[in-house]
């Protein structure tokens, strides 16, 4: 089980509270194709993305986008029992969707650019080592039931 | 990994920016480090580590500077940081994983002062150019 500070707690809810969860997750999933297009490959059937502008426009990216971040919410209600939480999830990244543990990783950080993006000032050092753990935790929940 | 011409422009661009704030984000971006990367200080012990200090504005300013020196010659980053290639490799041995971390946290700190400016095709040129700079401090560690 993680521990999280009453601070880190804080700095958790109060910087979600500020998140546009539909274009923040929208852009996180476009950059991720665009910054590391290898992570393409598990898009075949997202249509068009043969370009950032492609990308970034296409309605299944931005749907998707949503879809992720709006899941990554959950953890944040729950962060006592994030790997709980994520367990259904983690099989089926393993067995259905067969997606290496190291773009959870990917993603995470591309999260964390997008949100200094966005937030500037209030996303500082402080800020950002918070949520850098919290990324960790979802990226290692998500991979725990790997087999 | 080589630059595109695109990102080469893109990395130009953004630098003459970034050139005029080199010490404030070179000492942001480490501060981001030590934070969220705790291990990371085992490398500056002798170093006062507190925000805003004299060493994390001098080391700052001596990293960004010498990224400077990358973009400036952003056709041979290998032979422009040939010397600082020997330094890592021989001296200073910080385990190559680190400068990944760095790396993230320069990204951070450049998003977050200049947000219009670090569009996603900004973004992936220069998280490909400091991962380039990265190869070459590393390539000589054995």
């Amino acid at each position: 089980m993680v521990h999280w500070t009453a601070e880190e707690k804080q700095l958790i809810t109060s910087i979600w509270a500020k998140v546009n969860v539909e274009e923040c997750g929208a852009e996180a999933l476009a950059r991720l194709l665009i910054v590391y297009p290898w992570t393409q490959r598990f898009f075949d059937n997202f249509g068009n993305l043969s370009s950032p502008t492609a990308i970034i426009g296409n309605p299944k990216v931005r749907a998707h986008g949503k879809k992720v971040l709006t899941s990554f919410g959950e953890a944040i209600k729950n962060l006592d029992n994030i790997k709980a939480t994520y367990s259904k999830l983690s099989e089926l990244h393993c067995e259905k969707l067969h997606v290496d543990p190291e773009n959870f990783r990917l993603l995470g950080d591309i999260l964390i650019i997008v949100l200094s993006a966005h937030l500037t000032k209030d996303f500082g050092p402080a800020c950002q080592a918070t949520w850098q753990k919290l990324v960790g935790v979802v990226a290692h929940a998500l991979a725990y039931k790997y087999h | 990994m080589t630059l595109t011409q695109a990102e080469k422009a893109a990395v130009v661009t953004i630098w003459a920016k970034v050139a005029t704030q080199a010490e404030a984000i070179g000492a942001e971006s480490l501060e981001r480090l030590f934070f969220s990367y705790p291990s990371t200080k085992t490398y500056f012990p002798h170093f006062d580590l507190s925000q805003g200090s004299a060493h994390l504005r001098s080391h700052g300013s001596k990293v960004l500077n010498a990224i400077g020196e990358a973009v400036k010659y952003v056709d041979d980053i290998r032979g422009a940081l040939a010397k600082l290639s020997e330094l890592h490799a021989y001296i200073l041995r910080v385990d190559p994983v680190n400068f990944k971390l760095l790396s993230h946290c320069i990204l951070c700190t450049v998003a977050s002062r200049y947000p219009n400016d670090f569009t996603p095709e900004v973004h992936a040129a220069w998280d490909k150019f400091l991962s380039n700079v990265s190869s070459v401090l590393t390539e000589k560690y054995r």
